[in-house]
């Protein structure tokens, strides 16, 4: 469970306030959506939940199952059951998607205090996982993400949760970037990790990525905030209408 | 300056040598004597030694320096390889492998008193090398040094060739020559490693014939404290290959010079090079000066260079691509890049291009830049401690020089090297 409690949150560069007081909680095995418009804060909420620098926590806190996520470095916060699929997943020429995947397990392994995987048992378990993800032994041996297509960068995402079975996975505009097939094969993906314990967070613009994730909430954010909360009923009306009434109902002017 | 000055280091330099006596290479020993005496030791306004100091290099006696202690296991242990060792620059027949292997004759250069194919050989290419850009310590390298091996390859012996330089007394001062050709048709591999001394100057000369092909695999040692100056010299035939690839870590002077000729049509040669520096431990100075001359059609020439510096260590990279005219269809490209890992480091580059002839092409580029923090970041979301994550991201920024290495074994024996040292130096 992810228990976000007042959260503010300001650039560490500039006296730019981001977040002004997010509230939210999503229960364990639980999928919520946030959509909002472009700079209402999502991506950024994303970022400090996972640790990136460059951001400054002025209040609240960010509890996963109980433990402060904002104290940890970033690597403890994987090793605590969070994953943060990014929206631009990075290039890292040089490593192979395999050593880097190999890396992460058993990095995380070693922080929980499990045994790490041999090669053997690791290629078996990547393999499988792959597999259903259609994602194939070459691109397995290519460097992280180089020369990958847009929807293999994101595929490649979820095969990497799929391999560090975290308990609190943010989606951070996964469908960005991605053709109508590449969607429904991450969403397929995505869907084949919720076993009714494991949370998601899904940030997006869009309704149609949440045709293919169901969602049980959906969160509206603006400037800063969860200005409203609903079913799955709220993505469509933002589909139908724009966010541009509910912005008005709460007082804050539309985003450029 | 005036050339009365300039003589005065170089006599100091001089008295302090003993030219090694006998038949072998006597004239070439001369003659070295004499280009070395009307050239003079590189001074503090030579534009070629303008970002490296040569002073501890031509100085009578080296600086004493400390051999590094590690029970680590030394590269390229766990290979099949011949084994030549020199002990502070002094043979040693009983750690040395017979000088037996099918397809390759060695000798050593102590022991040559006379040898046919060498005889003309030894200086040769050192002495071509010395147009347009002088090069003083490869001359007195020439003449003085006292012993390196002569390799006459005919075929493909089975396994590669491994000069060994071990490091003992503080004091140390080899000089080494090696001789290599390479008859038509022929390959070898020649591994280099270890620091050799606490000063050590070492000339390679490589003559690659028609259709032959050498890989040259170098990791330069540990020792904080050494110096060195080194040359390679290659000459490379019609449809030769060259290749040669450097590891170097810690070292607070280090200036290696490769030297190439494409003289031949569709020759190939291929230069890289990974240092890494910190200078918590001892100043770290490494230079790689490159001068590639494509002097034939059809050439393909490639220098990749990487340096990972912190803690205040310096690089330096002097590379030049000059294309003769008629050498048309060139394809010569160079790259030189550092990543600084702090604000104190600091990388010098100078890439050159002298192109004479129209129908070619070539490229470079040089770029200074710290880690990249959202790859750092993307890592660390992954659960890959900070280390850990930076240690790949050195070896990421690597890739383009170690891929330089062909033999899977050799590149892996590389890149654990690289491993042990960024497990040293973290933070």
């Amino acid at each position: 469970m992810l228990e976000i409690k007042n959260l503010h949150v300001k650039l560490e560069e500039q006296d730019k306030v981001i977040l002004k007081g997010v509230n939210l909680t999503v229960e364990t095995g639980k999928v919520h959506a946030i959509m909002g418009p472009n700079g209402s804060g999502k991506s950024t909420l994303s970022y400090v939940l996972s640790g990136r620098d460059g951001y400054e926590v002025t209040d609240g806190s960010a509890l996963l199952d109980g433990e402060e996520l904002l104290e940890m470095e970033p690597e403890a916060r994987a090793a605590a059951g969070l994953f943060l699929a990014f929206q631009y997943p990075v290039e890292i020429p040089g490593v192979g998607n395999m050593t880097f995947l190999r890396t992460a397990v058993n990095a995380q392994r070693k922080a929980r205090g499990q045994e790490e995987l041999s090669a053997g048992e690791f290629l078996k378990v990547v393999r499988e996982k792959a597999k259903t993800l259609k994602i194939d032994a070459e691109m397995l041996k290519r460097p992280v993400n180089v020369g990958f297509s847009g929807g293999e960068k994101k595929r490649n995402e979820i095969l990497q949760m799929a391999m560090l079975e975290p308990t609190m996975c943010i989606l951070d505009e996964t469908d960005s970037g991605l053709d109508v097939d590449a969607m429904r094969l991450v969403a397929d993906g995505v869907n084949a990790l919720r076993d009714g314990k494991r949370s998601f967070l899904v940030i997006t613009h869009y309704q149609r990525l949440l045709d293919h994730i169901k969602p049980d909430v959906v969160h509206i954010m603006a400037d800063g905030r969860i200005i409203q909360t609903g079913g799955p009923e709220l993505a469509l009306v933002v589909e139908q209408n724009g966010y541009a009434e509910i912005l008005k109902a709460h007082g804050i002017a539309e985003a450029v | 300056m005036s050339a009365v000055e300039k003589a005065t280091p170089l006599d100091t330099r001089l008295g302090a040598l003993e030219i090694p006596a006998g038949s072998f290479a006597a004239k070439a020993r001369r003659a070295a004597l004499d280009r070395l005496t009307a050239m003079g030791l590189p001074g503090r306004r030579d534009e070629y030694w303008r970002w490296t100091r040569a002073d501890a290099l031509s100085a009578a006696d080296p600086v004493p320096a400390a051999p590094f202690v590690t029970d680590e296991v030394p590269v390229f242990d766990g290979l099949d390889r011949l084994k030549i060792v020199f002990r502070d620059g002094v043979f040693d027949a009983a750690a040395s492998d017979p000088f037996a292997l099918e397809g390759i004759e060695i000798t050593r250069l102590a022991e040559a008193p006379e040898l046919g194919w060498a005889a003309g050989f030894y200086g040769s290419l050192e002495e071509a090398g010395q147009t347009p850009v002088k090069r003083p310590f490869a001359a007195l390298n020439t003449a003085a040094a006292t012993d390196g091996v002569l390799i006459r390859v005919t075929g493909r012996p089975s396994k590669p060739v491994n000069l060994i330089y071990i490091h003992e007394s503080d004091v140390s001062d080899p000089i080494l020559h090696h001789c290599v050709k390479l008859e038509p048709g022929a390959e070898l591999t020649l591994l280099e490693n270890g620091p050799a001394g606490a000063r050590f100057n070492k000339v390679l000369e490589v003559e690659v014939a028609e259709g032959a092909r050498f890989h040259h695999v170098r990791a330069q040692g540990r020792d904080h404290e050494r110096r060195a100056v080194t040359h390679i010299f290659a000459r490379v035939a019609e449809r030769g290959l060259f290749k040669s690839f450097t590891l170097t870590v810690n070292g607070v002077l280090t200036r290696n010079e490769c030297v190439i000729t494409l003289a031949g049509d569709d020759a190939v040669a291929h230069v890289a090079g990974a240092a890494l520096g910190d200078g918590a431990h001892a100043d770290f100075h490494h230079d790689d000066t490159v001068f590639i001359t494509h002097d034939a059609l059809n050439g393909e020439s490639r220098q990749v260079f990487k340096k990972v510096l912190k803690h205040g260590a310096i690089g330096v990279f002097q590379g030049k691509i000059l294309v003769k005219p008629g050498a048309q269809k060139t394809d010569g490209y160079q790259i030189s890049q550092a990543l600084l890992m702090d604000d104190d480091s600091q990388f010098l580059g100078k890439p050159e291009l002298e192109i004479y002839a129209d129908d070619v092409k070539c490229s470079h580029g040089s770029t200074t830049g710290a880690l990249d923090e959202t790859a750092l970041f993307y890592l660390r979301s992954r659960g890959v401690p900070v280390e850990e994550a930076k240690a790949l991201l050195v070896l990421s920024f690597l890739a383009d020089a170690i891929d330089e290495i062909e033999d899977a074994a050799l590149k892996d024996e590389i890149v654990a090297r690289l491993e042990a040292w960024l497990a040293r130096h973290r933070g």
